[in-house]
């Protein structure tokens, strides 16, 4: 397996820590006058998305991590699986567990290219599009010509998200959503 | 792509108007200033700089120096009286917020002077260049590394057991299972725990005799050896080391071989020692006191810096 030495750690780079796959978001380097010195590393638990700190001395390495971001599409849901599939022609599919979905559920629609992060071969994370376009299936009726006044009330997505719309939405309105926020954009139609 | 400097035009300006002042400083004092050889045959042994090497013909390999100390140690063997050097030095895998792997130095020696007398002007050319940056008293601090520690961890540096060291290091780092030999400890204590705190402009002395590098080991009012090297902290940041300088060749040539132990005890490569650099001391080295001040953190202090690209005209990222 190949491994990475600290003043290899760059930003995005996926090694293993304590057994689990990580991302480095920063590597800082400090030396003393004379003598060691070290790296202290920022680094995110690809498993539960927590973030750690360690100190390394520097010329220390760790293990490469054998993860792999794929562009896939999403199928369906048995229940206990969400299953995607590669956007590369091999129609190669993978079966995502709750755990990594994870908080992407709300944000699934069928068709729509998902960023799957396989490690190992599996998937440990969904992360969807900055931006998706869904069908309201629930909100109160919109109020007719009330299209610039404030004031919001919840909707109920196809994916089962619930996010604050202008008054003026409808039933069947396909809204823009931005999924980091979880803030609605605007009407599509 | 991008072609762009990484340093703003001003803060390259700001650069050319120091180097100015820091030569307009030693032309006032009758400091020489001199250049030595970058491509060296020989470098240092200290097991913590790893130097870059590149092939001048074939098979004859030269080392970028790391710093200019013993070319300029020949030259004060040789009488030039006191000289001071602006350059550049490498070193391998140094690299972050306050290291580029080329990097200007400026480096000079005081035939005559003890460390304290350079720390006198060490603090003089400070209130030259940085005038802002000393306190209002305008004179910069003075600790004992045995001080320091005892302020900042309530541990004694001398007399602590490596078993006390470590549980202090595990208390304020996360280097739980990190295998650490005393000096490694102490060093980390040093640079990821006090030095972030050393803010006001200090200069530490007494360093133990572990970390003397080149420098005279003397005993301590405690009866520690300790050596007569110094280093300027401002701002949270490492400014300057300096040495009341070894002079005796034997005493130096035992070093480089306890460093070359170390070094194959790690597993890294063996230096040939510089045995020019043996045969002058031979001759004969002034009594003198040498220090080293990186450049670059200097203008990150004048510029308000916090990353040192953002004084490079071109970071090794963008070179």
């Amino acid at each position: 397996m190949a491994t990475f030495s600290t003043n290899e750690f760059k930003p995005g780079l996926k090694v293993l820590l304590d057994g689990d796959p990580c991302s480095i978001l920063d590597n800082e380097f400090v030396k003393p006058g004379k003598g060691q010195a070290f790296n202290r590393v920022k680094l995110r638990n690809l498993l539960n998305g927590r973030v750690w700190e360690r100190t390394f001395k520097s010329g220390e390495s760790l293990e490469a991590a054998d993860v792999m971001e794929t562009d896939m599409s999403y199928l369906y849901s048995d229940g206990e699986f969400w299953h995607f599939m590669k956007t590369d022609g091999s129609f190669e599919q993978f079966p995502a567990d709750k755990a990594a979905v994870a908080d992407a559920l709300n944000w699934l629609k069928e068709e729509d290219v998902y960023v799957v992060t396989l490690y190992n071969g599996n998937p440990i994370s969904v992360t969807p599009p900055n931006f998706v376009e869904i069908e309201v299936v629930e909100t109160d009726p919109g109020l007719k010509g009330d299209t610039a006044q404030g004031g919001s009330k919840p909707a109920t997505l196809a994916s089962g998200a619930v996010v604050k719309v202008p008054l003026f939405v409808n039933i069947g309105d396909v809204l823009r959503v931005d999924t980091r926020t979880g803030e609605y954009q605007n009407r599509v139609r | 792509m991008r072609w762009q400097p990484d340093a703003a035009l001003n803060t390259l300006r700001l650069r050319a108007r120091l180097l100015a002042r820091v030569r307009d400083f030693f032309a006032e004092r009758d400091v020489l200033e001199v250049e030595t050889p970058l491509m060296c045959q020989a470098t240092g042994t200290d097991p913590h700089l790893d130097a870059l090497a590149l092939e001048l013909a074939p098979g004859d390999w030269r080392y970028l120096q790391t710093s200019p100390e013993f070319a300029m140690k020949r030259l004060l063997a040789a009488g030039s009286g006191p000289i001071y050097q602006l350059c550049k030095a490498f070193r391998r895998d140094e690299s972050g917020q306050r290291h580029n792997p080329e990097f200007t130095m400026l480096e000079w020696y005081r035939p005559g002077f003890d460390d304290g007398q350079l720390i006198d002007e060490v603090a003089a050319l400070m209130a030259t260049c940085l005038p802002s940056s000393l306190p209002d008293a305008g004179e910069i601090a003075r600790i004992s590394y045995r001080d320091l520690f005892r302020q900042s961890l309530q541990i004694d540096p001398f007399s602590a057991s490596d078993t006390e060291l470590l549980a202090c290091a595990r208390r304020h780092t996360d280097v739980e299972g990190m295998s650490l030999s005393r000096d490694d400890t102490l060093n980390l204590l040093m640079a990821l725990v006090i030095e972030p705190q050393l803010q006001e402009p200090v200069f530490v002395v007494e360093f133990p005799a572990s970390q003397a590098a080149l420098a005279q080991i003397i005993q301590d009012q405690h009866g520690s050896p300790v050596a007569r090297r110094f280093e300027l902290f401002v701002a949270g940041m490492e400014l300057a080391n300096g040495y009341l300088e070894l002079t005796d060749s034997t005493e130096q040539a035992r070093r480089f071989a306890a460093d070359n132990h170390q070094r194959k005890a790690a597993g890294l490569p063996v230096r040939p020692v510089d045995a020019r650099l043996l045969a002058a001391l031979e001759h004969g080295l002034p009594l003198c006191a040498g220090v080293a001040l990186g450049f670059d953190r200097l203008v990150m202090l004048a510029a308000g810096a916090t990353h040192i690209r953002e004084v490079l005209s071109f970071v090794a990222d963008n070179a």
